[in-house]
């Protein structure tokens, strides 16, 4: 990790070292786009591993940047309360409700009404249409020419699996992706690209596309998908439409930003990583556990936030009843003192799967095992058709706090 | 030495010696046993070590704490002898505990 400072096109960001305790403040999404986050968090996790920061953007806020500190706040739910908001900004005035940032027994009702939709058994039967869509999908992409692996790939493959789970109309799937975009941008998560006004308008649209789908879905016997299963469960079939919303940008973001950067990100580690793509070559039954390896390599959701309930000592500080809390998973995921080596990017990892990128207790990844088979698929299928996905320029990150996100990456195939 | 038998959902049968004090999760991890993942390593959080215990030996596991009824409604088919495997200690009272798994954890 390079010490020196870091230059954006804004501004310079300061060596880490080079400032006080006081003023690192994580919040800070230019951070993130330019890389220089690692080296902030190493700094906390050595120097102040449970750090208070006067924040002007989103206000007085703690970071919890070890990993077993993470796994105590995140499996004390009735201290650290996942209401009202799981960012780490506060929303101005639009703040649909969202099962995530429910605490029990709300939360738990109504994360068990759509959990069918991503149950084993329902896995298992959509596990050959996606092998197939995989199969048609790199089929179709050009060798030996540039493209871009976001767009024909990642968002491609995320979005049809979005629109599988909520019997979304396939053809218009695309809006799927540009309301999830919406829904994790904005103000909240360090982004000055959209105002808080204008996602409320899109995403106003969003919910009259999506009433329609209810009042059709409601009126057909129930199937498995997202729609149906509120629309036909007691305990949400009497929501109001704001619930309908924020539920529905749940799910949406959840099965979209997340499976879409570590599609992307297993390109870019395996390309900064050549002899573990050799690894890979040489051995594709090494797949599943380098899907694990990516997916806490990537952390595609930097952090969740809480709010005390209590006062709690946690690291030798007292965290005040009311005080925001911000669990950074991707600093979690690079504490040498649970992972070893833990900036390397090692295929076959043993543990792989004690990592910290899907959350735990309650409010733990509903679709961590989809994520995964999806990922998992994309591999094995690559490996049979590609020798190399190379990386023929430098990623496009994006700029958040939030999603640990690739908006373009350059690649060229060669064939196997 | 503590008697665990594993029971996979294919009628699969594991005896293992299980050393007193480790939980149920860290053993089957051990003797790698198929159908337990385990991924929060133990801090009762990530529900994929679910196992059912043989009625005969599950008032001897003692009780379920909330965080783990918590936890295991979000496992898949849960019963009222599912227990989470890591919150379960082998001990000489548990000798020739029988707990069965179920079909997947995911």
């Amino acid at each position: 990790m390079s010490q020196a400072a870091v230059k954006t096109e804004e501004s310079v960001i300061p060596d880490p070292y080079s400032i006080s305790l006081e003023e690192i403040d994580m919040g800070k999404a230019a951070l993130y786009p330019a890389q220089a986050h690692w080296a902030y968090f190493e700094r906390l996790r050595k120097e102040d591993p449970v750090h208070f920061c006067e924040s002007e953007e989103f206000g007085p806020y703690w970071s919890i940047t070890k990993f077993n500190d993470i796994v105590h706040v995140d499996t004390h739910h009735k201290q650290f309360s996942s209401e009202p908001q799981i960012v780490i900004g506060d929303a101005v005035d639009f703040q649909p409700p969202m099962f995530i940032a429910m605490d029990q027994p709300k939360h738990d009702v109504q994360r068990k009404v759509v959990t069918p939709a991503v149950s084993p058994v329902q896995l298992s039967e959509v596990e050959p249409m996606i092998r197939k869509r995989v199969g048609d999908l790199l089929d179709s992409l050009p060798v030996g020419e540039t493209f871009d692996w976001v767009d024909r790939v990642s968002i491609e493959l995320t979005t049809q699996m979005l629109a599988t789970l909520f019997d979304f109309p396939f053809e218009e799937r695309r809006k799927l992706t540009y309301w999830s975009d919406i829904s994790a941008s904005g103000p909240q998560v360090g982004d000055d690209s959209m105002t808080e006004e204008f996602r409320l308008q899109e995403l106003t649209k969003c919910l009259e596309e999506f009433n329609a789908l209810w009042q059709e879905r409601k009126a057909q016997p129930r199937k498995n998908d997202f729609i149906s299963l509120m629309a036909h469960h007691p305990d949400m079939q009497d929501m109001d439409p704001m619930e309908y919303l924020g539920n529905l940008m749940l799910l949406i973001v959840g099965g979209n930003d997340t499976t879409r950067n570590s599609m992307s990100g297993g390109v870019v580690a395996l390309n900064q990583n050549p002899a573990e793509y050799d690894k890979l070559r040489a051995d594709p039954s090494l797949i599943p556990n380098m899907v694990s390896e990516i997916i806490r390599w990537q952390t595609p959701l930097a952090h969740m936030r809480r709010n005390a309930l209590e006062d709690v000592e946690l690291g030798g500080k007292t965290i005040k009843k009311g005080d925001k809390v911000v669990m950074w998973y991707i600093s979690g995921n690079r504490d040498d003192e649970v992972i070893d080596r833990p900036d390397d990017f090692i295929i076959d990892r043993p543990k792989a799967r004690h990592h910290v990128s899907f959350g735990f207790g309650i409010h733990r990844c509903m679709g961590n095992r989809l994520a995964e088979m999806q990922i998992k698929i994309l591999w094995e299928e690559i490996l049979k058709r590609f020798s190399n996905v190379e990386l023929v320029g430098e990623p496009v990150r994006v700029t958040s706090n939030f999603v640990m996100g690739y908006s373009h990456l350059p690649v060229r195939l060669h064939a196997k | 030495m503590v008697q665990v038998t594993y029971i996979e959902h294919d009628g699969t049968t594991h005896e293992v010696d299980a050393t007193e004090g480790h939980s149920l999760m860290e053993v089957a991890i051990e003797k790698m046993i198929p159908g337990i993942d385990g991924d929060c390593g133990g801090a009762c959080a990530c529900a994929t070590c679910h196992v059912f215990v043989d009625e005969a030996w599950l008032a001897k596991t003692g009780e379920k704490d909330d965080m783990e009824t918590s936890m295991l409604e979000f496992a898949e088919g849960i019963e009222a002898n599912s227990r989470l495997a890591c919150q379960i200690k082998a001990s000489a009272k548990l000798d020739g505990i029988v707990v069965r798994l179920p079909e997947s954890q995911h």
